[in-house]
């Protein structure tokens, strides 16, 4: 009975981003606590990030093997934080501004009225620094400010710009990960070609203070629809 | 990828001579330039898939390397490459890495699309 009604009470979470690790720093704490609590998380990836810079230190992997490499690390990202449906849409990395607006909504409409999610995670736009996060986030709430209001699921927008105290605020949800520091360091770790996880960690352990410090809050501005 | 190694570079531009190739080039600063420091400009370009040919080119500097093509109407150049990929054979993988290992700039030659 108890799992019949969870599963009618699972909440049903939808990501999008642009780039495989771009989930890793922004919500995989938040994520992993939600799915902890019984929720189902889509994660849309909208592009490979097949033109990242980092090809690993030294580098293993090059221009043309960049997309495999980073879809693998993509892939255990995902099973790190415990996502239980990943896609991956296809786009081209840093043309998400360029791309034909009516194909992009239609693709984030059809896994709004497939998923009906209550939650969705994005970049907040105008906030978010690189282009392609700024036209996922503007392309995510564009979609949703079209479904009717009582359809609307609520927007959590990660931004990290010079001035997006400035202009949002403080945050409208600090989330204390603390307790999942551990899938959030593995999100991070999966992406290998990215991250060196030794550099970023030093010699510090999951209980040190400061990486506690470091990651253990998560920051989100709630989107305001009309 | 590997550090360069200029005479087989070389080689293999020697060996794309005058055939009809898909061209990447490519050259940025990161999206992040700015934003980590604002003295820093931010730029980036890229051209994936374009069709060329050239009729004479080679690799020339002793590290980072430049490579120049020539073409009947105009010219490839490319500045501060370092690596390729040795396993590589029926295409050239070229690319210049900064010292942070972080991918500043590629050409890349291939019979096929990328």
């Amino acid at each position: 009975m108890r799992e019949e009604r969870e599963d009618v009470m699972a909440e049903q979470i939808l990501v999008v981003f642009p780039h495989p690790d771009d989930e890793a720093f922004t919500v995989s704490g938040t994520l992993a606590k939600h799915i902890d609590d019984g929720a189902h998380v889509t994660y849309a990836c909208l592009t490979l990030g097949e033109m990242g810079r980092n090809m690993g230190i030294p580098p293993f992997a090059n221009r043309v093997t960049l997309p495999h490499v980073r879809k693998i690390e993509l892939e255990r990202s995902c099973e790190a934080i415990g996502i239980q449906d990943l896609r991956m849409l296809g786009f081209h990395d840093k043309m998400i501004e360029f791309e034909d607006q009516a194909h992009l909504d239609e693709q984030l409409d059809h896994l709004l009225k497939e998923l009906r999610p209550t939650i969705v995670y994005t970049f907040y736009p105008g906030f978010s620094v690189h282009p392609d996060h700024d036209a996922c986030g503007a392309a995510v709430v564009r979609t949703i400010s079209r479904l009717p209001k009582e359809e609307q699921p609520i927007v959590y927008g990660v931004a990290f710009s010079k001035n997006h105290q400035q202009v949002l605020g403080k945050p409208h949800l600090l989330n204390d990960v603390k307790e999942y520091l551990k899938p959030k360091m593995a999100s991070i770790e999966a992406h290998r070609s990215q991250f060196q996880a030794a550099e970023l960690m030093g010699s510090k352990k999951l209980e040190d203070e400061e990486i506690r410090e470091r990651y253990g809050t998560e920051r989100f501005w709630i989107y305001p629809f009309n | 990828m590997q550090l360069i190694n200029l005479d087989k570079v070389q080689l293999m531009i020697e060996s794309f001579k005058d055939e009809e190739l898909y061209l990447h080039l490519e050259m940025t600063t990161g999206a992040y330039a700015s934003h980590i420091d604002s003295s820093k400009h931010p730029a980036a370009n890229f051209i994936t898939n374009a069709r060329i040919k050239y009729s004479h080119g080679s690799i020339a500097g002793i590290g980072p390397y430049r490579v120049g093509l020539k073409m009947a109407d105009g010219w490839i150049y490319s500045e501060g490459l370092t690596h390729w990929e040795e396993q590589e054979t029926g295409r050239l993988l070229l690319a210049g890495h900064d010292g942070q290992g972080k991918l500043v700039v590629s050409l890349q030659l291939s019979r096929e699309p990328f």
